[in-house]
Formats: C-alpha cells, structure tokens, sequence
C-alpha cells in the first residue's frame, strides 16, 4: 500500500494549537525551531523522540484555538507525515490544507488507535490500517478543487500552477 | 430556498446569484488582515515569491501581539511589517502610537463594515461579524495568497441560528452571553459553521457586547458569528465606516441547521474555567472561595471604552486587593485617551492597577502579565487553555469586565454586588 507508516503518538479532544506550539515561541519561524518545541506543554517527550514518519492521532476538535500555522508547520516539520482524528478544527484543517501536511478525519474509529500502534495511512486513499490491531478505517474524503489543493502539495503550489 | 446573512455575502463576493451550505466558492476579498505573528512569515514568502500585494488600500498589517517589541526577534517581525507597508504604501499600516489591537481599531476607525468580507490571519478576525460583515480567520499561507489575489476559496458553512429572547439586564454583559453559548453547545459545537444571531434580545446589546460576542464565535469552532444591521449597527457605523456599504439581513426561508434559543433575562455574570472556554459556570454557582493572583482587564474581546467604563464603576473608591496584580489594557490609543478624559485611568491608577499600552501581551501569553506555576488569573480575554498565559501549571478563568473588576477587589472569583 502507498502512503505512511509509522508509530502512533496518540493525543485526546480539543488538542488546541496553543499546546501544538505555545505562544512563547512565535517569534520565530524557522519550522526546525518550531519543531524543537512542539506538544511540550503536554508532552515533552514528543519533540525529543519523535523519529521522521511516526504518526500523530488526535481526538475531536484536533487543533482548535489560534490561526497559527507555526501549529501545522512544527508537526510537519517533526517528520510526522499525516495527522488523523476523530474531527479537525477547521482553521487547522484549512493550514494542514493549504501547506501540504495531509490531514485524515475519521470519526469515532480513532478511539481504536492507540498510541504506540503501527500504522499505515494513505491519504490518497484515505485508508487507513492499523498493523498492532488488524483494523482498518476509511477517512472522509476531500471534496473537489480541495483535493487538487492537497495533490498540489499545498495552495501556494496550487496558485503557482494554475497560473 | 432563500439565504441567510453568511450565504448573502459569500453569493456577493463570488459573484453569484446564491449559494448553499456545502458549496466550495472563490470569493473576492475586501480586507486581508495580518498580524506581527502571522503577516512576517507571509511578507517574508510574497518577498521570496516575487509577489505584490493586490491592492495597497485593502491589505491591512497590525502589529498587536509582541509590539512595542518584547524581545530581539520580536522587533525582527515588526520590522517586516513596516518595511513590506513602506515599500508599497500599505494604507492600513499602523505604528506603534497609532495601533491597536487589530479586532479593536479595525471597527474603531471603520476599516471593516456591513456587508464587508474580510480575511485576517488571526483567528478572532471573526469579530467583524458583530457589525455585519463576514469575516473569519485564516492561517499564513491564506494570508499569502490573498495578499497577492486578493481572492480566497471558501465552504460555504452550514448556520445555526442564536436567537435572542427577552433583554440584556443591568450587570450583565456580551461576555456571559457568548460563555453561555459556548458553555451550551460546546467548544466544537458550531465547528465549521456559522453563528447567525438573531431575536428581539439583539436590540439590548450594545455594539460593545456584539464585538465581544461575534468575537468569541470561534470558540465554539465556528467560522463566523453575524449580528443582523439594525439602528444600533446603524448609529455606530455613522461618520466610520469609509466606504458606502450594503448590509445583509436574512431571507425569512433562510435555511438553518438548528436553532439555539438564549434567554438574555435568565442569564447570570459567567466565568469559564480552565482549560476550556467551553467551562462555563455561573458565579453563583462557584461553593469554594477560588484565590487569584492576576486580573487582565483588555483583549480583543474586552479592551473596548465600555468595558473599561464597566471595570472602573466597580473599581471605583476601591483598592485592588493587595495579593493581586490587575492589569488594564486599553485596547486602542482612542480607547485609552477617550478613558483618561473620562477619568478611568485616574480611577484604576487610584485603585494600584497596572494601565499598559494597547498589546496583545499577556492573552496569549506574550508579555505583560505572564504566570508562575500555580498562578491564577481572572481575565476577560478568550482562550483558558493550558499554557495560554504562562506556566502550564497557571490557571485562567475568563470573564467579563463586572466579574474581573470585582475579582480584583475581592482577591477571588466574585460578582460586583459580593463588595460590601
């Protein structure tokens, strides 16, 4: 199967983007830096241990709060390659969007991810496999030019193309 | 089907006859809004791109949040926004004397009006919804290209429509309505959709409690909050808004996916507690005297002229408790000059507060108020999350002016009439 396979860090609800990368950072947008301290005020062994292709699963309402797209940035450039959840806050899903990080909704189905699992996550597809489990889970789709954004790598490349 | 006031101004700006919930568009922009946090990274890509703005008279930079610059990187960032508004006579630039908190000065001086679709790359841009326009919050990248295009693609958002019974009673403010709606549908309850407000309670709130309302919407995951036009958008827009403009109001066979019904007669002074703003309780209710140690009175959701009159009525002929530390934020230099002829700044110096500059600061846990392990703080700012206001051990507990400015008396979370 194409797409991702990585180690779960599982996350709960309401994952909001004041957590993601915390306001004392903002002065800076260097993805490295802000990758430096991402999810530290919940989890300080994230950006330490994180390896390039682990997987990021959150509950509802995953990246709620603030319009900073240093949130989407700093997971993207921990290495982590696709972000799923129950439901996306829609500011976070408009930057994961618009800056080429694949985000995979799913519904109630991530309550049987768990961190540490295997994954497999396709987001062309939007299939997802857990390889710990067995189970399998289909993500909602993107509907029309969203999904031309997203093959694009992102609005910039998209605008770029399109002329 | 006819539309309702979010539809009417997307249909407008797409140039279309209608549009439905569902419907993904491209819309023209009237205002593309940027902050020192947001419109650096976003310069420093239309630089890297060899991308212009659009149109010099739309694009708006507010340098708010870190400014007048809190560290080295800090004026690093406000450096950009000024040389990117001189480079090409950026009309909507402000330096520091004459900014703002952006959702403060953009209604303030009628940049933003009814019927007006704005993009702001923060996401309390929301806020113009109070005066009728559609606006929401984007990140950078949206930033970038509505700079350049000044277009932006949109879906258009499903509504729940807030209808307002009954009046807004002495005491009570837009910050218990918005607390309790929150509290009531949740923090992700309005997730991608609109708040439309509407009812005959509409009429008692003042253009002050829409701002802080429609402010707010995107704490209950909304992409906007509208208020209908009426004679007090009507009266607050008189000789501001800068251009001719053409409010909205709703068809009556609009379509709404539910309908939330709020009785301003039955609503009591709200507080959220922390770490969500969706935990909302009334002060009534709170069994356990709650010690503070800080009271934030200011933001874009309570820095306003009628919320500094509301806190030093309280604070007047008081002293602020001597184990806490209240900050006041006029959120505009109109603000704060308009509250020093009136005598409110001369009434919290009195009462030993702290009066700062127009800033962000201390919301999101910039500067100018940062906690300690285990601090707590009442404030009338937005966001109660871990960490939003320093430690990730501190506590933040919003509310509205009459219950921070009483809080800050009492040393603990209490209601204006609790000050004997």
């Amino acid at each position: 199967m194409a797409g991702f396979k990585g180690k779960v860090w599982r996350y709960g609800d309401n994952i909001d983007t004041d957590v993601i990368i915390p306001a004392r950072y903002l002065s800076s947008f260097d993805p490295k830096e802000l990758a430096s301290h991402c999810m530290v005020d919940i989890d300080e062994t994230f950006a330490r241990e994180v390896k390039p292709g682990d997987i990021m699963v959150g509950g509802r309402n995953f990246g709620c709060g603030s319009s900073r797209e240093h949130a989407p940035i700093a997971i993207k450039a921990s290495g982590v390659p696709v972000v799923i959840a129950a439901s996306f806050a829609r500011i976070f899903y408009r930057n994961g969007i618009n800056i080429g990080l694949p985000l995979l909704e799913i519904g109630d189905d991530v309550e049987k991810i768990k961190a540490g699992d295997e994954i497999e996550a396709d987001p062309a597809t939007g299939i997802i496999k857990d390889l710990t489990t067995g189970d399998t889970f289909q993500a909602h789709p993107l509907p029309g030019f969203i999904q031309d954004i997203a093959k694009a790598g992102g609005l910039i490349n998209y605008v770029k193309q399109k002329g | 089907m006819g539309m309702n006031m979010t539809e009417k101004i997307l249909a407008r700006h797409a140039g279309l006859e209608s549009v439905k919930a569902g419907d993904l568009i491209v819309c023209h922009l009237d205002r593309v809004m940027g902050n020192d946090i947001t419109a650096a990274p976003a310069i420093a890509k239309l630089n890297e791109l060899g991308m212009k703005p659009f149109d010099k008279d739309k694009v708006v930079l507010v340098p708010d949040h870190f400014q007048p610059a809190k560290d080295i990187k800090s004026a690093g960032l406000a450096k950009t926004l000024r040389d990117f508004a001189r480079k090409y006579d950026i009309k909507h630039y402000y330096e520091q004397g004459r900014v703002g908190i952006e959702h403060v000065i953009l209604p303030e001086k009628g940049v933003v009006g009814p019927g007006m679709l704005t993009i702001g790359a923060d996401s309390h841009t929301c806020t113009y919804g109070a005066v009728n326009g559609f606006s929401t919050g984007v990140g950078t990248t949206d930033l970038v290209v509505g700079i350049a295009t000044g277009k932006a693609w949109f879906k258009v958002p499903p509504a729940i429509k807030v209808v307002l019974t009954g009046k807004k009673h002495d005491g009570i403010c837009g910050k218990d309505v918005i607390l309790h709606l929150i509290g009531l549908i949740g923090v992700d309850g309005a997730r991608y959709q609109s708040l439309e407000f509407a009812g005959e309670g509409v009429a008692s709130l003042s253009m002050t409690d829409r701002l802080t309302i429609a402010n707010m919407a995107i704490e209950a995951g909304a992409k906007n909050g509208i208020f209908p036009f009426d004679e007090v958008t009507k009266e607050y827009e008189e000789a501001r808004v800068e251009e001719p403009y053409e409010p909205v109001a709703p068809d009556d066979d609009a379509e709404y996916v539910r309908t939330v019904e709020i009785n301003l007669d039955e609503l009591q002074p709200t507080v959220a507690f922390p770490h969500l703003p969706g935990n909302a309780k009334r002060v009534a209710d709170i069994k356990e005297p709650i010690a503070i140690d800080q009271v934030v009175i200011g933001s874009c959701t309570n820095g306003r002229l009628e919320d500094l009159a509301i806190a030093a009525s309280i604070l007047k002929g008081h002293k602020v408790n001597p184990r806490v530390r209240c900050i006041v934020i006029p959120g505009s230099p109109a603000v704060y000059q308009e509250a020093m002829h009136r005598g409110y700044i001369d009434t919290f110096i009195d009462a030993e507060c702290v009066v700062s500059c127009p800033t962000c600061g201390p919301c999101l846990g910039g500067y100018m108020g940062i906690m300690t392990d285990g601090e707590r703080c009442v404030s009338t700012t937005n966001r109660n999350f871990i960490g939003r206001m320093g430690s990730t051990s501190s506590e933040v507990y919003l509310a509205g002016p009459y219950v921070a400015a009483a809080s800050a008396v009492l040393g603990r979370i209490a209601c204006p009439e609790d000050i004997k």
